[in-house]
């Protein structure tokens, strides 16, 4: 399929905008203006005030002195950057390729697209019309290459086509200028009395590359398509993408539902045929007022089937704000893992594994629902301070390095943070003989210990615990420590870490 | 004896009802009554388990491979073994009760349930010390812990969990639990064959719920043998306050060489199947 390309220049994409944000400007001369060294100089101007003779890169003073009702205002540069950007995302609905060409233009690699919109003239039609009713006033061409559609786009006449073949007939007659050379280039050739690309052609190559530079001949090779150029595109398409088109703007919670099913169909289908499953996905909703909701979720184990991804999406609806309407759905996945096709198990062993499929999908429901940090599993560590000696376990699959140590006496429930207690103990290390913890007093009958735990000096600085595994009169057990020596000048110095069973 | 229809055979040991109007209506009459008398102690088996499998209790599966840890108590429940594929629930009133029922769970996990348990531990405490567990025989790490922020999330965590037939046991803190939410983690766990362990932090009152059981747990103090200083094994004192088709009734249990080992042999409490339907 030959390449199609669509260059878009927003001729006043700075009034525009402003004029988007305050209609009144509309039909009154109005100019942007920005300092520079000392002087007010006009950045940008509507059409009414070009049309009066000013233009970008007047002096304000002129301007003003050109057209007296002037409207001025000081230029926001720093923002046309972002909103540029915002546009060419924006303008994923028409491809999934778009590049941003700054500073007031952008790309479109419409390879394979128009075809969705009823044809060529229909779609650049529709982008024509789409930005019109949004209050831009722009240029637009299509071309079979970059350099072709932006010429066409900046110097050409309004809306072209280019068909395939027929570039060089198409830029026969627009100024060099329009190759996108250096203004230096440009103004040379204009001295040579070379004004427009067909008199260019003509001359052999070696004598134009000695005469103005490699990057010169390269323009004109990029704009007759016989270098294909590079494009960055301003969100990297993902590598399983699904789109749905809605035929009239959708507002409600079933309609994004029936979308949202006929996607994961068609997305597990893709995985399935080469054996891949999700592990991360995301349906992106494209408004009719230019804005882009999604939802995302998280799989813990890839998973290519219908039911379970469309569960966890489906519980997250409610989060998609429809606005006026939806227009475009589109369901992306770049974090694929290969997943060979299960093979049927003869004998239905209860293995009692967690790699399971069952416990996975689980797990995703559960932790879509209210966040992943809130599921936990822990492995043993090696160490000794008690709230390092467990680790939170990566994934379902990770495996304990060393076993489970029960030779301590430990506490069935730890504490967070360990509480104080006011305790009677014999010095300097014997057992407390009674404690009082939130009022309650305790009586020690039977105590184990101290178990020394020092602090591991290369993780944590701090004094050791000394800890005593105590019983009460009524039988219950209780995890104590003394946090460093004995010392009668401090207080607060015994806590209580846990209960034990 | 002659001998019966098949059919007839049949009838006569799965349903009582028509056993009996085809009694009366055989000629051969004295001989059924003594086909009755050799048969009757079967047939009111077999009728009390359609009757407990009518009330959520079923007699063990294959997946349930059952495991008699909890022996000294068969007399007390229904079908003479640990209700699995049912709820329990715990009474915990202070932090203590709350440990010794976590103990109490993780052993009954180890003990009653197959092997290598994998267990969903919903709470929202963030105090479950998984190192300590494996006192009890079960392996932490095959302990997935759950922490929901809010009732709701809790309630539906839980629901959740009990539907997925993967998983072996199920042990949520809660403080809300009461016949709605009991009734449909009930009906959860019937279908999917997982055992809800519910600790209910609730102090102030007992609501009535649909479990199958309801427990209190209370540590004993510990004793050697030999009077020896030091804290000994852990003990308990289980009261089995309420057990649906079974009898309550109350234990000194002490956990000893990885399994449970009672302290004083109960006094015989004689009472009919009638008499102990409760809950």
């Amino acid at each position: 399929m030959p390449s199609r390309y669509v260059a878009i220049w927003f001729r006043y994409l700075k009034t525009d905008w402003i004029i988007r944000r305050n209609p009144a400007l509309a039909n009154m001369p109005f100019v942007l203006y920005e300092k520079n060294h000392g002087r007010m100089i006009v950045s940008a101007a509507n059409f009414l005030a070009e049309k009066k003779g000013v233009y970008a890169g007047a002096i304000l003073a002129d301007a003003r002195a050109t057209i007296p009702a002037l409207n001025i205002q000081e230029d926001p540069a720093a923002i046309f950057e972002e909103v540029i950007q915002k546009m060419a995302v924006w303008f994923i609905r028409y491809s999934p390729i778009v590049a941003v060409d700054a500073p007031d233009g952008i790309i479109i690699n419409a390879t394979g697209c128009a075809h969705l919109w009823g044809g060529e003239e229909e779609y650049i039609g529709n982008i024509t019309t789409r930005l019109q009713q949004l209050g831009y006033t722009i240029k637009i061409a299509m071309a079979g290459s970059i350099g072709a559609a932006w010429a066409l786009a900046h110097y050409g006449a309004e809306a072209s086509i280019v068909q395939h073949g027929d570039k060089k007939n198409a830029l026969a007659f627009l100024p060099p200028v329009a190759l996108r050379i250096d203004d230096e280039i440009a103004s040379r050739l204009q001295k040579l009395g070379l004004t427009s690309i067909i008199d260019i052609l003509d001359i052999p190559t070696p004598s134009l590359r000695r005469r103005f530079g490699n990057q010169f001949i390269k323009q004109l090779q990029f704009a007759l398509g016989y270098i294909e150029e590079l494009m960055v595109p301003v969100e990297l398409p993902a590598e399983y993408v699904q789109r749905l088109h809605a035929l009239e703007p959708i507002k409600h919670a079933k309609g994004i539902e029936i979308a949202l099913q006929k996607l994961i169909e068609l997305l597990c289908t893709q995985l399935q045929s080469v054996e891949k499953g999700l592990r991360h996905c995301t349906f992106k909703a494209y408004r009719i007022d230019g804005k882009i909701v999604n939802i995302d979720i998280n799989i813990t184990r890839p998973s290519n089937n219908c039911a379970h991804i469309f569960k966890l999406l489906a519980s997250k609806i409610v989060e998609l704000a429809p606005g006026p309407g939806i227009e475009l759905f589109v369901i992306e996945s770049n974090t694929v893992e290969p997943m060979p096709t299960a093979q049927e198990e003869i004998w239905n062993v209860e293995t009692n594994e967690l790699d399971n499929k069952n416990i996975a999908e689980l797990m995703d429901r559960i932790m879509n629902k209210i966040g992943p940090q809130q599921v936990k599993r822990f492995l043993p560590a090696e160490h000794y301070w008690p709230e390092l000696s467990i680790k939170l376990a990566t994934s379902l699959q990770e495996k304990q390095t060393i076993p489970w140590a029960n030779n301590k006496i430990r506490p069935q429930r730890l504490l967070k943070h360990p509480e104080p207690i006011m305790v009677t103990a014999p010095i300097p290390d014997y057992p407390p003989m009674l404690f009082k913890h939130k009022g309650k007093l305790h009586r020690i009958v039977k105590a184990d210990g101290p178990e020394r735990i020092e602090q591991e000096w290369w993780l944590q600085q701090g004094l050791h615990r000394d800890y005593y595994y105590v019983e009460d009169e009524a039988g219950n057990r209780f995890w104590l420590f003394r946090y460093g020596h004995y010392d009668v000048t401090k207080k607060d110095q015994w806590f209580l870490h846990g209960y034990c069973t | 004896m002659p001998a019966l229809p098949q059919q007839m055979y049949k009838h006569f040991t799965k349903n009582a009802k028509i056993f009996s109007i085809l009694s009366l209506k055989t000629n051969s009459f004295v001989i059924q009554i003594g086909f009755v008398m050799l048969n009757q102690s079967i047939i009111l088996n077999n009728l009390r388990k359609e009757i407990l499998s009518l009330g959520g209790i079923k007699s063990p599966t294959s997946k349930l491979a059952q495991k008699h840890g909890l022996y000294m108590l068969k007399d007390n429940f229904p079908l003479g073994i640990f209700p699995t594929a049912s709820m329990h629930e715990f009474i915990t009133n202070n932090p203590s009760q709350l440990a010794a029922s976590t103990g109490f769970v993780a052993a009954t996990i180890a003990t009653c349930l197959p092997d290598n348990a994998i267990i969903v531990w919903i709470s929202n405490a963030h105090q479950v010390y998984p190192a300590a567990l494996s006192l009890f025989g079960i392996q932490p790490h095959k302990i997935i812990f759950v922490h929901p922020t809010n009732e709701k999330e809790t309630n539906w965590c839980i629901e959740q969990a009990l539907q997925c037939n993967s998983i072996t046991a199920m042990v949520a803190e809660m403080s809300n639990l009461n016949f709605y939410n009991s009734r449909r983690f009930q009906l959860a766990v019937e279908k999917s064959k997982v055992t809800g362990f519910i600790l209910n932090t609730q102090t102030n009152k007992i609501n009535t719920t649909a479990c199958v059981t309801r427990w209190k747990i209370e540590s004993l103090p510990s004793e050697f043998q030999n009077k020896m200083p030091g804290v000994g094994l852990p003990r308990w004192k289980v009261e089995l306050q309420k057990i649906r088709n079974g009898k309550t009734g109350n234990w000194e249990i002490e956990w000893a060489n990885k399994k449970f080992q009672l302290l004083n042999p109960p006094a015989i409490v004689k009472e009919s199947f009638q008499q102990s339907k409760t809950g």
